[in-house]
């Protein structure tokens, strides 16, 4: 592909709650086996993207631990690669990224080094697939100096958390508002565009002078009427997990047989890192239903309308209902788990009980010791 | 300079006939087991554990699902600028050009390959065992030793002993007599076919008898070895140690898995078993699917029962269906309805609907009883099982069959059913 891909992976959200003290949200895991930045490269990769650009910022050690090595995306390649790229100090700067379009100015010589005609610029905060050439395509048709993808947005959705787009019959943007407290339609950005190289470069530089550091607020939305900015409307499964409420709803999504389908068994495949676990064991007592279970799993309680991420261990005679497991949980004998989020490498105490009430999600933090079995 | 200390030879080209229909269009070595793994994983995963970076796999029978299966080494780490996992097919050579015609003939066909390593110690390795072993360990005995040879041997029950060759050791565990499946063992110290060998000793012998015809390391190298007076110690190993020759021991150790502490303990962090892994998507267990003792691997879908089985990555079963006592390989349908008992089912294989297989008595295999007992059903890979059938027990079935290919919907117990042709 005539383009080279940037991953905005360095954002932390209040709406994560408890969940982003350990991570970055482009890392949260999501559908078991996955964290959500692979959605983003796997698409790069899939869409023949060579070398992919992350830049990341906020508590990034789970972000770097998942990405210590390139050849899950095969982007470890000599043509291309992946690069992960977190703030440094250098004589002329000591500032972390200050926003979008200074992350990108701090490093604009990855832009300036390369030599692709575009830019693919995406968050790693979607849950999607998409062929990012058709965007190109349109991109190109339309003579446009951006294109922005856009979607419509849950009903269930706030649209406080989106970028609000309207547009002409023509596709070009009219109206773009970020974060609205109250939303004009139901048309809102997915925070993936495209941008020629040149212009890229052009505009982060001018955005630099003058002191402004965020991509969408003061490049696509100040040059709204300057430049031409079209809408690819998106009409395939996209889901943005930036709060509590849509990562337990687009986990959950991966219950219906439509949605696993799509991104399990239809082309292209989504890609991860490969932990070499052993396949999930269930034990005499175990009694699942409607649940995702993953490798490295051992199960000897019930479970239901649940996912289980990587290496849970479930007790004797525990109850887990409608709840998340993340990865590495050991819950003892007797649990009761119901409405719930429980945090990574969690240890859960023998006959304890953690129920979120009221519909509410509850995140559960138990750092007990772990006895070995 | 290229320096290895010690390079392993992985003799991965055998069929393993006596498993019958699964090995039909693959090697032993690359058969499933446990789900998500294949039978060379295991010494493979033992070589990268034990920090041999180097490794021959010498492939010979059906190799297509072993090359793909190894690719550049990438699961096993062993992926490196110098070493790594090389694949040694048999060559044409100017002189001559011949098959590997024995497991020592094979090895001395790749002289050049060990000889580019400059190693000190050659490790021989037979791709048919599943159990975790660190030959480093043994290395520092063969090294402790001052050894010419060692032999990896496990103690086995003296009543057994008279199924493997044994050897007969001095206090020291230097090797005095080698006795092949003798009547009245002496010894219960079977030998595991592995072997460490100082290299100048090995390359002298394989030099020596290269015009051995079917030269074999059990019943030529090592007695030639012995001969010269070459000091040859046992090395004991005392884990697990299965091997997987029969349809009957494989369905055994499979479902040794399952139980709730297993003796073979794959979910331990320490010594892990690595695996190229085509799937990624956890397993989908259905709102009325049973799934009790159960090992199953990534992106099933389970809508039926499972009880007590081994089931691969991407496994369907269906509504209805009953799975029990059985072997489930990667991406095999079983339709709905379906009730399976005490089967072997190789990957890629579709099962139709309202078929049950395993029924009635057993009676012997008509074809070869010696290898199709043990009472199971086994069902080669990429088959095809109408709907509405019933299959016996102590059967084989291979290839794409059709509803006319069962008088009276059925397929007695010790009847084979193999349709040869190409698959479309």
């Amino acid at each position: 592909m005539r383009a080279i891909g940037i991953v905005l992976a360095g954002g932390n959200s209040s709406r994560m709650k408890e969940l982003s003290n350990k991570r970055a949200i482009a890392a949260m895991p999501i559908a078991g086996s996955f964290r959500s930045i692979d959605f983003t490269l796997s698409n790069m990769s899939n869409s023949h993207i060579q070398k992919v650009a992350v830049f990341t910022q906020y508590n990034a050690k789970s972000l770097n631990e998942h990405l210590n090595s390139s050849k899950w995306w095969d982007f470890g390649r000599k043509q291309g690669g992946l690069y992960v790229f977190t703030p440094t100090t250098t004589p002329e700067n000591s500032y972390w990224y200050r926003g979008t379009a200074d992350a990108i100015a701090q490093n604009i010589g990855f832009l300036k080094s390369s030599h692709e005609p575009y830019v693919v610029i995406a968050s790693g905060d979607g849950v999607y697939k998409m062929d990012y050439n058709k965007v190109l395509e349109y991109h190109i048709a339309k003579k446009a100096d951006f294109t922005v993808v856009t979607t419509d947005m849950n009903e269930k959705d706030d649209p406080s958390r989106f970028g609000v787009i309207s547009t002409d019959m023509d596709g070009r943007i009219t109206s773009f508002e970020e974060k609205p407290i109250q939303a004009k339609g139901q048309q809102v950005s997915a925070g993936i565009y495209i941008v020629r190289r040149r212009l890229l470069i052009e505009l982060i530089e001018k955005a630099d002078q003058e002191e402004r550091y965020d991509f969408v607020k003061d490049i696509l939305i100040r040059y709204k009427d300057i430049k031409k900015i079209y809408a690819y409307k998106l009409d395939t499964y996209w889901s943005n997990i930036s709060s509590v409420e849509s990562y337990f709803r687009t986990n959950m999504d991966f219950l219906k047989p439509e949605i696993r389908d799509y991104f399990f068994k239809q082309y292209p495949d989504v890609y991860s890192k490969v932990q070499d676990l052993p396949p999930a064991k269930y034990n005499a007592g175990s009694d699942v239903r409607n649940s995702l279970v993953s490798s490295g799993c051992i199960i000897n309680g019930q479970v239901e309308d649940s996912i289980l991420f990587k290496e849970v261990y479930v007790g004797n005679n525990c109850v887990i209902k409608n709840s998340i497991i993340l990865n590495d949980v050991y819950i003892g004998d007797n649990t009761h788990i119901e409405n719930c989020i429980v945090e990574s490498r969690d240890t859960i105490r023998a006959n304890t009980e953690y129920i979120g009430e009221n519909g509410q999600i509850r995140i559960v933090i138990e750092k007990n010791e772990r006895y070995a079995l | 300079m290229i320096k290895k200390e010690m390079i392993a030879m992985l003799l991965a080209g055998g069929q393993g006939s006596r498993l019958g229909v699964l090995t039909a269009d693959v090697a032993k070595p690359a058969v499933s087991f446990g789900g998500k793994y294949r039978i060379i994983d295991f010494p493979l995963s033992n070589c990268i554990n034990s920090g041999v970076d180097t490794v021959g796999v010498l492939t010979q029978y059906q190799p297509l699902r072993l090359n793909t299966h190894i690719g550049i080494g990438i699961p096993w780490d062993l992926d490196r600028n110098v070493g790594g996992v090389s694949i040694l097919p048999p060559y044409e050579k100017s002189t001559s050009s011949e098959w590997y015609t024995g497991t020592a003939n094979a090895i001395y066909q790749n002289l050049r390959y060990m000889e580019q390593y400059n190693p000190d110690y050659v490790l021989i390795l037979g791709g048919d065992h599943i159990y975790k072993m660190d030959y480093e360990v043994m290395l520092d005995f063969h090294k402790a030793n001052n050894a010419d040879v060692t032999l990896a041997t496990i103690p086995v029950p003296l009543e057994e002993a008279s199924r493997f060759g044994v050897v007969i050791t001095d206090e020291h565990k230097k090797i005095q007599e080698f006795e092949e499946k003798p009547e009245h063992p002496r010894s219960n110290l079977a030998s595991m076919g592995i072997y460490i060998f100082s290299w100048p000793v090995l390359r002298e012998a394989l030099l020596k008898l290269k015009d051995q015809p079917a030269c074999d390391f059990g019943k030529h190298i090592i007695p030639y070895c012995h001969e010269q007076g070459k000091r040859i110690f046992a090395y004991e190993y005392n884990g697990y140690w299965k091997d997987v020759g029969t349809l009957g021991s494989y369905w055994e150790s499979n479902m040794e898995l399952i139980d709730l502490i297993p003796v073979f303990n794959l979910y331990e962090e320490f010594w892990k078993i690595y695996t190229k892994s085509d799937r990624i998507p956890p397993q989908y267990i259905a709102k009325d699917a049973v799934v009790d003792k159960a090992i199953i691997g990534e992106g099933c879908e389970i809508y039926g029962e499972v009880h007590n089985s081994v089931i691969g990555c991407g496994v369907t079963i269906e509504k209805g269906a009953v799975v029990r006592d059985s072997i489930i390989m990667s991406s095999t349908t079983i339709g709905a309805g379906t009730t399976v008992d005490k089967s072997i089912i190789a990957e890629g294989v579709t099962v139709g609907k309202n078929c049950e297989l395993g029924i009635g008595e057993e009676k012997e295999n008509k074809v070869k009883p010696s290898v199709y007992a043990f009472g199971l059903v086994t069902i080669g890979e990429d088959s095809v099982i109408p709907d509405g059938v019933k299959i016996g027990k102590n059967t084989a079935i291979s290839g794409i069959t059709e509803p006319a290919d069962y008088p009276n919907g059925l397929l007695d117990g010790g009847e084979t059913l193999i349709k040869v042709g190409d698959r479309e």
